[in-house]
């Protein structure tokens, strides 16, 4: 099964339609935008930020009803506390993100020049940890969640504000990002855009697929799959888990949280997404 | 499918012979509706067709509806190899269609896809 996931992942990258590499991420994102506000006029530029519920009433209001009491708070607290306890060293958090209180994730994922690769928030905590001679975390789940929610919760109302870098590296990554976005994968053969960017507000059996505009703007995100029926979950996972559950679902092999297949799609997805305010931590179904 | 309806004369034919037409006429439409229904069946089940994930089709629960309601399938394609083609390599009607290549990608075996399209077809 594994196998076969595997060969046709490959076979289908060669067959991205709709996909012009040549365009500048500029024009992307005018193009992206302009899809989704012609398929969705009444619904305001920020709101598509709000994923399934900028576009379906009853999932709004039943999310609106848990926003009275979000499950995502007490992830913040802990956030908040880890990251005000100090290293072994004596140093916090605060040494590699000193303005983390006033708001960073906007700025996040960037493509550092020195090092030639996309950071992404996650990426830059456990590289603070390892320079202050801690353990890495967990990709996935856990506690850089609620380091993240922390985070996240403080730039809340930010306009994202990811940078495309014009160098021919930085350009590297944005493309096969986009690429990974367009091309068809796994077994079932679908691309993020078959769902995402062609049918968003159609339903896939009973679940409503939201818009790939405005999908980064609120991670790490609270959802009750994973604290029901995920071992050791508390409700809590990163971006890139949600790639790796999106690339099971057609039956093609997850890559690693922070791979570089998966910070080349988050650095083309954050872009796209640009502007709208951020609103994390948030609540999904 | 010629095949088919030779075994239903020689079947017809013995039944004549041995004066038991009336037994052996329901155990042959039990086979045709047998297929039709395992097709029914392979075509919900959501590790084989899964069609619902995308059609609705009458006596599933919860359809999508990113295809098209699988409806008056006979009027649509009198032909049931179209139908068979549609169903098994979709991609020939639609190059970017999201609907997946159930034959090529080995999704459902042939024989499967076989009564699925037995199935769609009395739709
Ligand atoms: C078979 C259809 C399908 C494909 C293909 C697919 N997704 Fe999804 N995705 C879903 C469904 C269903 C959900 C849950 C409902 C929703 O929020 O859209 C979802 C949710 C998401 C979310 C969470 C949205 C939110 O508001 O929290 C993100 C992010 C996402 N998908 C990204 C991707 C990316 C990137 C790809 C390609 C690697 C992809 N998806 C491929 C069906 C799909
Ligand atoms: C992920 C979505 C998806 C799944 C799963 C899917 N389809 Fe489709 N199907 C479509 C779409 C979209 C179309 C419209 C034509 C196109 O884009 O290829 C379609 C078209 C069809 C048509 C042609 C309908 C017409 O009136 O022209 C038939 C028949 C059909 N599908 C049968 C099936 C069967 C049988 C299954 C399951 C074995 C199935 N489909 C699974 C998406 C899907």
């Amino acid at each position: 099964m594994k196998k076969i996931a595997v060969i046709f992942t490959t076979l289908s990258m060669l067959a991205a339609p709709m996909l012009s590499i040549a365009a500048s991420p500029e024009q992307d994102l005018k193009n992206f935008r302009d899809h989704y506000t012609k398929l969705f006029p009444n619904i305001a530029m920020d709101d598509f930020g709000n994923g399934v519920y900028a576009v379906d009433k009853t999932s709004r209001d039943q999310w609106e009803a848990f926003e009275e009491f979000p499950p995502y708070e007490i992830y913040v607290d802990k956030g908040e506390a880890l990251f005000n306890k100090p290293f072994k060293n004596g140093k916090t958090y605060a040494s590699c993100f000193p303005k983390a209180k006033s708001g960073i994730k906007q700025n996040y994922p960037y493509f550092d020049k020195k090092r030639n690769e996309v950071i992404t928030l996650e990426l830059a905590i456990n590289d603070c940890r390892k320079k202050n001679g801690e353990e890495p975390l967990k990709y996935k789940k856990g506690p850089i969640t609620h380091l993240g929610a922390y985070i996240a919760y403080q730039s809340r109302g930010k306009k994202g504000n990811v940078k495309i870098d014009s160098s021919a590296e930085s350009m590297k990554w944005y493309n096969e990002g986009k690429r990974f976005f367009y091309a068809k994968r796994g077994q079932l053969n679908m691309s993020c855009a078959d769902c995402h960017y062609n049918n968003p507000a159609k339903k896939i059996r009973a679940n409503i697929l939201s818009t790939g505009l405005g999908q980064t703007t609120h991670f790490p995100v609270y959802r009750n799959k994973w604290s029901v029926a995920d071992k050791g979950g508390d409700g809590m996972g990163t971006l890139h888990r949600r790639y790796g559950g999106c690339n099971k679902q057609v039956r093609a092999k997850p890559f690693k949280a922070q791979s570089r297949e998966y910070r080349a799609l988050e650095y083309f997805h954050t872009y796209m997404s640009n502007d709208l305010p951020l609103n994390g931590p948030g609540i999904r179904m | 499918m010629r095949h088919t309806a030779i075994t239903i004369s020689t079947a017809t034919a013995i039944a004549v012979v041995l004066g038991s037409l009336s037994l052996s006429i329901p155990s042959m439409s039990q086979a045709g509706s047998s297929a039709v229904e395992e097709g029914k069946k392979i075509a919900f089940d959501r590790k084989k067709g899964n069609c619902l994930a995308c059609h609705q089709i009458e006596g599933g629960s919860l359809p999508g509806n990113i295809g098209p309601p699988l409806v008056a399938m006979k009027a649509r394609f009198p032909d049931k190899n179209v139908l068979k083609d549609q169903i098994s390599n979709p991609q020939k009607n639609n190059p970017n269609t999201i609907m997946p290549p159930f034959g090529p990608h080995e999704i459902m075996s042939k024989n499967e896809i076989d009564k699925v399209v037995e199935f769609i077809h009395t739709l």
